[in-house]
């Protein structure tokens, strides 16, 4: 089987009953995409599938091959965050992280296909996402916020100082 | 190469059909063979080892998804996925929205729904009661043979035979009343489906008052509480049978309510 990952071609040994997320873990060595449940029930594992979010571990492989697959390591980098991760680094939408890149890849797909600022929608949208943190309000506001268009200093936020002193404090 | 955690799916043989004919020679006549249509509700079963089929037949490839009208009778593939159904009419459009989110509807295939088994923790099928209101036809293939019969005739045995594709009249009116989730991942707890054909008949049925869809004849005269008659509500992770009892005449009389207005 060969699979496109953040457009680098893999070709790999599981079978095609293989649930993604494992080949991708394990196989490939994408670990954006986290093992939460295991059984579609929590949405950590969320990867784009041809621009569309889904569970990477309720997929067969053999779905995936043929197609462009993006997880949170495709769609921006640290140098050159995405909009929607500035968004989440601005507004604190991450806490301990574990839900993060598929919130992130949800999201991502509900900007992608035109999707406004209503909270109403955006909980629509990562609907079946959780949080055990449960800092759901950071991080509808910064959907909104992305979907708005507003742009972030991030060197005025907490995570954007940290980057600054720890390369400073390393010197 | 060894995968830790995952399922040992090298016991495995996997087919993935290119089309019906392929798919109906692929299932054989189902002997330990496990369908997988979208994966949704099979894949943590295998992950987690509670299926260890000899075969798995993926059914992904095999183009049998897509929405036909012929006049008045709509044909819905097997492999058609949930959120396809949500912009239709009621039952049917109202009842796929209800189905988990939206990343399980867009995968999830309205085949592997109706087809889903039993589960001790919650009632699988949530598009079973939709489909019972709307008095539709499965068609479905064993061993080789291609049969059409009453999706009620055909719930039963859903185990033992590749659904192909569901066909319905359109109805002059639908309902559809369910339990909000607790949490979008849950299967639907209970809901109740109507709908009125050309000819005036009203069909009722209800997902998640037994073990899989069922209809409920003694209430479709309009007696919303003789529904009891028909179904013995249980127990599971979702709700009491005692919640049940209570809850499903509120949702018939819902639905019949609905049916009423849209005379």
């Amino acid at each position: 089987m060969n699979l496109t990952v953040n457009g680098v071609s893999h070709e790999v040994g599981s079978s095609e009953l293989t649930p993604l997320l494992d080949v991708l873990r394990l196989e490939v060595g994408v670990t954006g995409p986290k093992a939460g449940c295991h059984q579609g029930g929590c949405g950590a594992c969320t990867v784009l599938i041809d621009g569309e979010p889904r569970r990477s571990c309720l997929l067969p492989a053999g779905y995936a091959e043929g197609t462009a697959i993006t997880t949170v390591e495709g769609i921006g980098s640290p140098e050159d965050l995405a909009p929607i991760q500035q968004a989440f680094v601005h507004y604190y939408a991450a806490q301990c992280g574990f839900c993060t890149s598929g919130m992130m890849l949800a999201a991502q797909a509900y900007l992608d296909r035109g999707g406004s600022g209503d909270p109403e929608a955006i909980q629509h949208a990562l609907g079946g996402h959780v949080c055990r943190c449960t800092g759901y309000s950071k991080i509808i506001d910064a959907v909104a916020a992305a979907a708005r268009g507003d742009s972030f200093d991030l060197t005025t936020t907490a995570v954007g100082k940290h980057t600054t002193m720890s390369n400073g404090g390393a010197a | 190469m060894a995968i830790a955690s995952v399922a040992s799916d090298a016991a495995t043989e996997v087919f993935t059909p290119a089309s019906e004919e392929e798919a109906i020679a692929a299932f054989g006549d189902g002997t330990d063979v496990v369908v997988v249509g979208g994966g949704t509700i099979v894949v943590p079963d295998l992950t987690y080892r509670r299926l260890e089929p000899k075969k798995a037949v993926l059914l992904g490839r095999s183009g049998m998804s897509g929405i036909e009208r012929d006049g008045s009778r709509v044909t819905i593939g097997a492999t058609t996925p949930v959120q396809a159904l949500v912009d239709l009419p009621s039952p049917l459009g109202p009842c796929a929205a209800n189905v988990a989110d939206i990343e399980i509807r867009s995968q999830g295939t309205v085949g592997g729904n109706l087809c889903a088994a039993e589960s001790p923790e919650a009632p699988r099928g949530d598009l079973q009661g939709a489909f019972l209101a709307l008095g539709a036809t499965a068609r479905s293939a064993a061993g080789g043979e291609v049969t059409e019969e009453p999706l009620e005739d055909f719930l039963p045995k859903r185990g033992e035979r590749l659904l192909l594709s569901v066909s319905f009249e359109e109805p002059a009116a639908g309902a559809y009343a369910g339990l909000d989730r607790p949490h979008t991942h849950d299967y639907t707890a209970l809901s109740v489906s109507g709908a009125r054909a050309a000819d005036g008949t009203v069909r009722l049925a209800a997902t998640g008052a037994g073990s899989h869809g069922q209809r409920l004849p003694s209430a479709e005269a309009g007696d919303a509480d003789a529904a009891l008659n028909d179904v013995s509500p249980h127990d599971d992770a979702l709700a009491s049978a005692w919640y049940r009892s209570k809850v499903l005449p509120v949702l018939v009389r819902r639905v019949l309510d609905e049916l009423k207005e849209s005379a």
